[in-house]
Formats: structure tokens, C-alpha cells, sequence
């Protein structure tokens, strides 16, 4: 699975972004998006805030679980009592696609569904992680939405780390690198 | 949406308007020495505010001297800039603000468990109970006095505290009484409300004129917008 992480402000504005993939069951961290979803993330997850601010207003959590899917991405949302939104979006590999050493732009579509993706049968040694219930292919599995929900407990805490500086601003962007190291930590222990 | 810069340059370590920011916000990790910015400062610890704890204990309190004392000298800061009452109170109000808005998410996350996390405030009056309840007792180590709401006006609520703490050391003098540096509270609400979506305008008013027993009585006015009210009436 791979996944983009961005925190949007009370004002839509994006203060932080972030690619990861999995690295569970042996995966690499490193995000597998097509130039195209590259440029397409941003949008779709912005997209998506609409159904966060009708959620904001009917379910009083902070984790609003999944609330979105464009294509095959999926968009989960952590609401921070400030209204501060952690989306993130994850893209599962279809699972005889997934990690090739070089993607080519027309290899891996990920706009598609998955039954018109190309039979590209040729990466070999994928068995070991296609169970279906398993975090990095099945988003909308009860495992995936804890996982998650533990990312961005740790996000959570990381994130008011940062503002409780009175020097920082709520809607400030979140520049520092020690930021970045913490999230991608969070990132590589639980999804 | 517009996408930021994924990593933006450590701050210069000289230049006067990134200081602050520098001092504050950016340091390295020891963990992680291989992440060089050759502009970052480290404190002398090599700790930043990534390793603090969020969940300080109740023995973390402030001494009410120190507490007087800092509060007084903000009061005589903003009074040296000001041109009225109104002026000042808005100064006041806006130093607490921010306080309100960082409060807000601490306080819920302390209350919260791993398992059950605490529900965020959406509607008029769990938003109230917070404020007068977990919000006073963190500030003033005791829960508001009361809540009320308007009778005649839909729009307003009021939080009454008998003696605040904030005005125990200040003494108004007679051609200001209109006064009441309670506006720094009154800006905390604010920041709290705003902060979970609830748009209102919070302001401090004596009312312990004529009361025996409570002289200092002041009395927090919440005033939410006509789109607060409209959308508490759809569910």
C-alpha cells in the first residue's frame, strides 16, 4: 500500500505532506504512486474534506475512519479538536502489480479498477503478502482502520508536541525536521 | 490545493527574524545524526520539544506570586498601548486566545485513553461543561460557579466565577470601572469555542455591584453566531 499523509488547517490550507509506503510484511516504505496519482493525491484529498466538514457535526470522535474513496484510494481522517484535519490517503497495489523495482508511467494506472490492470504476472516472490485481510492490501479491513488509528494517535501527539510551542502557530506550516523524522517513524512502526 | 514545500530549509542561525522560530521549533534529534541542516541549532541537552511529555503532573502548578506578578505586568503592557477601555480588554482578550486554542486538544487528549478517547465538544452545552468543568479546574484548580443561559436571547450563555483568580491582585481604579481584566479568560473561551467551530464573541462583566458575599462576581458572556444557534436547532 502506499500512502500520502497531509495535515490541512482550518482553512483548507496544507501545513505538512508526506509519502510513505508500507512497511509491514516486508515492505520498503517507499510510496509506489504513478506520476499521475502523484499530482492527482492532493486533489482527491482535498475532495474529501467536504465529507469531513458534514462528519465534523454528526460524529463526535476524533478518528473519523475512512470517509472517502476516489478510484481506488482510500481517505482516512483523524479530526483534531481544533478542526486541524490529519487525511490520509492509501492506495492499495493491486496485488500481482505491486512493488516493481522501476514503475514506468503506463504500468501501474492506479485510476482504474482493478480488473483492467495489465496481467503483469511477472514479479515473482509477492505470495507471501496477498492474504486478503492483511494491512497492505485490504483498506477497508478492521486491521487497516486500527492501524491507522494507531498512526495517527502518534501523529496526535506529535502534532500537539508542535503547537504547544508558543512560538508556533496552530496554522502554521510544519516545517521542522524533527517533525518529519517523528511522522515517518509513526508511519514505519504501524502501517 | 496548493502542495507546500515537503522540507523546508533549517532556519539561518543568525539571521534576527528566524530566531525565535529556530530556538523553538527545529532542532536535530541525537538519534539521528545522519539528518543534517547546517542551519539548525540544538539546545545544549540535545532534547527538543518532540521528547517532552504531554501529560505533566498536578504537581506542575504555578505559584500564585509568580502567576500575580506576570499577569500584572501583561496588564501594564497592554495599558501603555492603548487608547480605551475597550482597547485594552481586546488586547487582553487576544493574549488568551491562543491559550484556548492549545488547551482545548491537551486537555482532551490528557482525558483520554488509548481505547476511548474523548469525545471533541460539537454542541453549545457539552462545550460549556467543558469549559466550566476540566478547562476551569486546570486553570484555577476549581470548577466554574455556574452556567446560565440567556432568557431572553437564544444566542447567549453565561459562566459565572464568584472570585476570579485573575482579578484577585488587581485593583481597577474608579474612573475605569468599567474594567475587568477577566478579558484574558474571557479570551481563553474564545479560543476554546472558535477553536471546535462554535464562532462566538466571549466578554468579562462585573457584576458584583451590590453583592454582599461576592464583590469581585464576574460574569463570562457568550455571545455564538446566528449559524451556531441555527445549526444547535437542525439536530
Amino acid at each position: 500500500m502506499s500512502y500520502y499523509f497531509c495535515i490541512v488547517g482550518t482553512q483548507d490550507q496544507p501545513l505538512f505532506e508526506l509519502e510513505f509506503g508500507t512497511s509491514k510484511q516486508g515492505g520498503d516504505g517507499v510510496a509506489r504512486f504513478s506520476q499521475e496519482a502523484r499530482q492527482m493525491n492532493p486533489f482527491i484529498v482535498h475532495s474529501s474534506l467536504d465529507f469531513v466538514d458534514e462528519l465534523q457535526w454528526t460524529n463526535s470522535q476524533m478518528y473519523l475512519k475512512r470517509v472517502d474513496q476516489f478510484a481506488s484510494s482510500h481517505v482516512s481522517t483523524f479530526l483534531t479538536p481544533t478542526s486541524t484535519r490529519f487525511m490520509l490517503l492509501h492506495l492499495p497495489h493491486p496485488p500481482n502489480t505491486a512493488p516493481q523495482s522501476t514503475p514506468s508511467p503506463n504500468s501501474f494506472p492506479p485510476f482504474t479498477p482493478y480488473t483492467s490492470t495489465p496481467a503483469s504476472t511477472t514479479t515473482a516472490g509477492r505470495s507471501s503478502s496477498s492474504s486478503t485481510t492483511s494491512i497492505p492490501n485490504n483498506p477497508t479491513s478492521p486491521q487497516t482502520e486500527e492501524a491507522i488509528r494507531a498512526f495517527f494517535g502518534e501523529v496526535f501527539e506529535i502534532w500537539m508536541k508542535a503547537i504547544m510551542s508558543p512560538f508556533a502557530s496552530v496554522e502554521g506550516k510544519l516545517g521542522s525536521p524533527v517533525f518529519r523524522q517523528r511522522v515517518v517513524a509513526a508511519g514505519k512502526k504501524y502501517l | 490545493m496548493a502542495t507546500t514545500a515537503p522540507s523546508q530549509p533549517g532556519p539561518k542561525p543568525l539571521s534576527p527574524p528566524t530566531t525565535i522560530q529556530a530556538a523553538s521549533s527545529t532542532a536535530r534529534t541525537p538519534q539521528q545524526p545522519s539528518q543534517q541542516h547546517s542551519g539548525l541549532r540544538t539546545p545544549s541537552n540535545r532534547k527538543t520539544i518532540y521528547d517532552r511529555n504531554l501529560n505533566r503532573t498536578r504537581t506542575a502548578e504555578l505559584s500564585r506570586a509568580s502567576f500575580a506578578y506576570l499577569f500584572s505586568e501583561m496588564v501594564t503592557y497592554a495599558q501603555r498601548r492603548v487608547t480605551g477601555i475597550q482597547d485594552l480588554e481586546r488586547r487582553l482578550n487576544e493574549a488568551g486566545y491562543p491559550l484556548g486554542q492549545r488547551l482545548l486538544p491537551l486537555l482532551l487528549y490528557r482525558s483520554s485513553t488509548p481505547t476511548h478517547p474523548h469525545p471533541r465538544p460539537t454542541r453549545i452545552l457539552p462545550l460549556l461543561q467543558f469549559i466550566a468543568h476540566p478547562l476551569w479546574r486546570h486553570l484555577f484548580a476549581r470548577s466554574a460557579d455556574s452556567i446560565e443561559s440567556s432568557s431572553t436571547n437564544p444566542h447567549e450563555y453565561m459562566i459565572v466565577d464568584n472570585e476570579p483568580l485573575v482579578n484577585q491582585y488587581i485593583s481597577v481604579p474608579k474612573e475605569m470601572s468599567q474594567l475587568n481584566c477577566a478579558a484574558f479568560v474571557a479570551g481563553i473561551v474564545e479560543g476554546v469555542a472558535w477553536a471546535v467551530g462554535l464562532q462566538c464573541a466571549v466578554s468579562a462583566h462585573n457584576a458584583g455591584e451590590g453583592d454582599a458575599m461576592w464583590p469581585g462576581k464576574t460574569v463570562f458572556l457568550i455571545r455564538f453566531d446566528e449559524s451556531v444557534v441555527k445549526r444547535e436547532a437542525i439536530k
